[in-house]
């Protein structure tokens, strides 16, 4: 894979630098779009200085679906490989109680992220070989009561990224879905997390790194996770429904 | 978060209430709750940065800030490890002035515990590559210190005890390739081998010895000298891409190993076969600098050799004028307790100045030992042949010295203390400070 520019959607998210460190690492420049860009200002630095490639950091609202066609039309140059690491956990007991709140979550987990990848879809077919990368949810796999809000959403986007690889295959963009399990990450701090069960945010910018390389389509970081998916997936709902898990 | 947290010693371990900030506010509020430590990279022996009631972990703080390619200075964040430093600089051709003997420090750690590589007595310690350190003190205010001021000279050795330590900046040393020209030299006995180091000997010099050997091979050891390679040296196709070393496979130890698994004969038989295969070696060769200054790094987690109950390095510094008897004294000692150690190291440290850091003109040497009761014992012996022949100890391998111990080893301790007493001892200590009350 020849070097070009990597754009970050939600590049303060841990996956998100840890996935511009390995693009940077192997000589590729870095594009960093988050709120307050101006804040990420020495991240880019620590990138360009170690990597010796241009970093740099541009303002983008996830939420505000109406400025996402001016965001990329101010990006230059255009990227070759977008990486949408954008999302929120949300808070399940709350966002039950507060419909308002549960919205924002779905929007910050599905809605931002297909207009995101709408508008670099739209940009990118028809221009060359590019990949698009979604980072969904084994959330998404199975909806459950301890968190079906937040894996409702990363399950509408999942089948959003299978579908927009189903149109764009053989139209020159590649899209890869990156579906981690546990990531240790500023998201997860403090939660009690199984060690076999977990990836390192590092972990998971090398696999996303590999994956755009080698053009594969679903990703599950830690393989186990397709093991333990499948088992969820399998349980009949009237076995599934009286569960906690 | 509570977790239990030791050093690379693997004891004591300690019931440890973690932080790790992500920014100053966050470390702010963390200090104001102390007493607490920070904490880099873990790689101090003992419990030197464990405090069980806030232990600040400092991976957060790890950006480079700035590089200067035309005099090498880099400013960076604390939790910047010497490997990034490497990697990043050395393929333009920048080394570190100065390296433990493992990459996976921190700059902090660096600074904290002044460490010094195979070069002090030529470069000196950590110390004399840093232009400034930044140090976030008790009252939460920041401020960057440079040779001279009182907060720089207490911070650089002064083992976190006078704040957390922000950022830095320092110089790195221009290098034309990434390969050593070493020099094995052979030495059948103490007296060979400190004649050896009193020789000129190049940038860097260090010593294996077999800490076994009795009566005529007392000290025996492979000295091994060294120097950055220039092109001129290297073949021709490494000298096509100089800075380019062969990958070494990482090796792991997956577990603990059995306590019987290091014990008298296996020691004895491993610095048997040290020394025959550094006698085929002898003379003049090329190594890469990751299999010169690192050769443990390639093994993840070898200290897990040493099995569950952990152990203790020692090591001490004589001063030039009683190096011999001392040396002599500790190697008898040692021999005569049949507590052989794998890692048995002997340096030539030139003077250094400075108000708490470890090292004085004279000679090192350090060595470890799985923690037995009968090591301890051995250790306490150890500490006090050091006393009776005017060294002391480096704080950053230290587990188990007593304060009366450091007291009479060293007489700067006093206005150390003094210094802690104008504010800092309130919300900055370590499991080792408790212990050794400073």
């Amino acid at each position: 894979m020849s070097n070009g520019t990597l754009l970050v959607l939600g590049g303060r998210s841990d996956i998100g630098l840890a996935t511009a460190r390995a693009f940077a690492a192997a000589g590729w420049d870095v594009q960093l779009a988050a709120r307050d860009a101006a804040t990420l200002e020495p991240e880019a630095r620590d990138i360009a200085l170690r990597h010796g490639v241009t970093a740099t950091c541009h303002e983008m609202d996830a939420t505000d679906l109406d400025s996402h066609a001016a965001f990329y039309d101010a990006l230059s140059p255009f990227p070759q490989v977008v990486v949408c690491a954008v999302g929120a956990l949300g808070d399940q007991a709350r966002d039950e109680a507060d419909v308002a709140s549960a919205t924002a979550v779905m929007r910050a987990n599905f809605e931002g992220p297909a207009s995101l990848l709408a508008h670099a879809a739209n940009r990118m077919e028809g221009s060359g070989t590019s990949t698009i990368v979604g980072i969904s949810s084994v959330a998404g796999d199975r909806g459950r009561a301890s968190n079906y809000i937040y894996g409702s959403a990363k399950a509408g986007f999942t089948a959003y990224l299978s579908g927009l690889r189903n149109r764009m295959t053989g139209k020159g963009v590649h899209v890869v879905t990156v579906k981690p399990g546990f990531v240790a990450t500023r998201m997860t701090e403090g939660m009690d997390l199984p060690p076999a069960l977990t990836a390192t945010p590092e972990a998971l910018g090398q696999a996303i790194f590999t994956a755009v390389a080698k053009q594969r389509d679903v990703v599950y970081v830690k393989p186990i996770w397709r093991l333990v998916m499948a088992v969820i997936r399998a349980i009949p709902e009237a076995l599934f429904k009286k569960m906690s898990i | 978060m509570r977790r239990e947290l030791s050093g690379w010693g693997r004891v004591p371990r300690t019931d440890c209430a973690v932080i790790a900030p992500r920014d100053e506010a966050a470390l702010r509020a963390a200090i104001a709750t102390g007493p607490v430590i920070a904490r880099g990279n873990g790689r101090a022996y003992g419990d030197a940065a464990t405090q069980s009631r806030g232990t600040i972990e400092m991976r957060h703080f790890n950006r480079l800030l700035a590089f200067d390619p035309e005099t090498g200075q880099v400013e960076a964040e604390a939790g910047v490890l010497l490997a990034d430093l490497i990697e990043a600089f050395l393929p333009r051709g920048w080394f570190p002035w100065v390296t433990p003997g493992t990459k996976f420090v921190t700059l902090g750690g660096a600074i904290a515990a002044d460490v010094h590589g195979k070069n002090h007595r030529r470069d000196g310690a950590f110390r004399s590559c840093l232009d400034w350190v930044e140090v976030m003190q008790q009252d939460g205010s920041v401020v960057r210190a440079e040779p001279g001021d009182d907060l720089f000279e207490w911070t650089v050795g002064g083992m976190g005890l006078t704040g957390v330590i922000l950022r830095a900046g320092l110089r790195l040393r221009p290098v034309s390739t990434g390969w050593i020209r070493q020099q094995m030299v052979p030495a059948p006995d103490l007296a060979t081998a400190m004649e050896v180091f009193e020789r000129d000997t190049g940038t860097y010099a260090v010593a294996w010895f077999d800490c076994l050997g009795q009566g005529a091979s007392l000290g025996r050891s492979l000295v091994m000298l060294g120097d950055h390679a220039t092109p001129e040296d290297l073949g021709e196709a490494q000298r096509a891409a100089p800075f380019n070393i062969p990958r070494r496979r990482r090796l792991k130890v997956p577990m603990d190993a059995p306590a019987f698994a290091l014990n008298r004969f296996t020691l004895k038989a491993f610095n048997a076969l040290y020394w025959r295969a550094g006698l085929r070696k002898a003379g003049e060769s090329l190594v890469d600098w990751d299999s010169y200054f690192y050769p443990l790094d390639t093994i993840d987690e070898w200290n897990r050799i040493y099995g569950r109950p952990g152990f203790a390095q020692f090591q001490c510094v004589l001063p030039l004028a009683t190096a011999r008897p001392g040396l002599e004294a500790l190697l008898k000692a040692i021999s005569a307790s049949g507590q052989g150690s794998f890692l048995a190291v002997l340096k030539r440290l030139g003077a250094q100045e400075s108000r708490f850091s470890f090292p004085m003109e004279g000679y090192t040497l350090a060595l470890d030992f799985p923690v037995s009761p009968k090591a301890l014992q051995l250790l306490e012996r150890l500490d006090a042949i050091t006393v009776d022949h005017g060294g002391r100890f480096y704080l950053a391998k230290d587990s188990r010295l007593r304060s009366d111990t450091l007291r009479a080893s060293d007489p700067r301790v006093g206005a150390f203390v003094e210094m802690r007493e104008t504010g800092p001892r309130y919300r900055f200590a370590s499991g080792q400070s408790e212990r050794i009350g400073i």
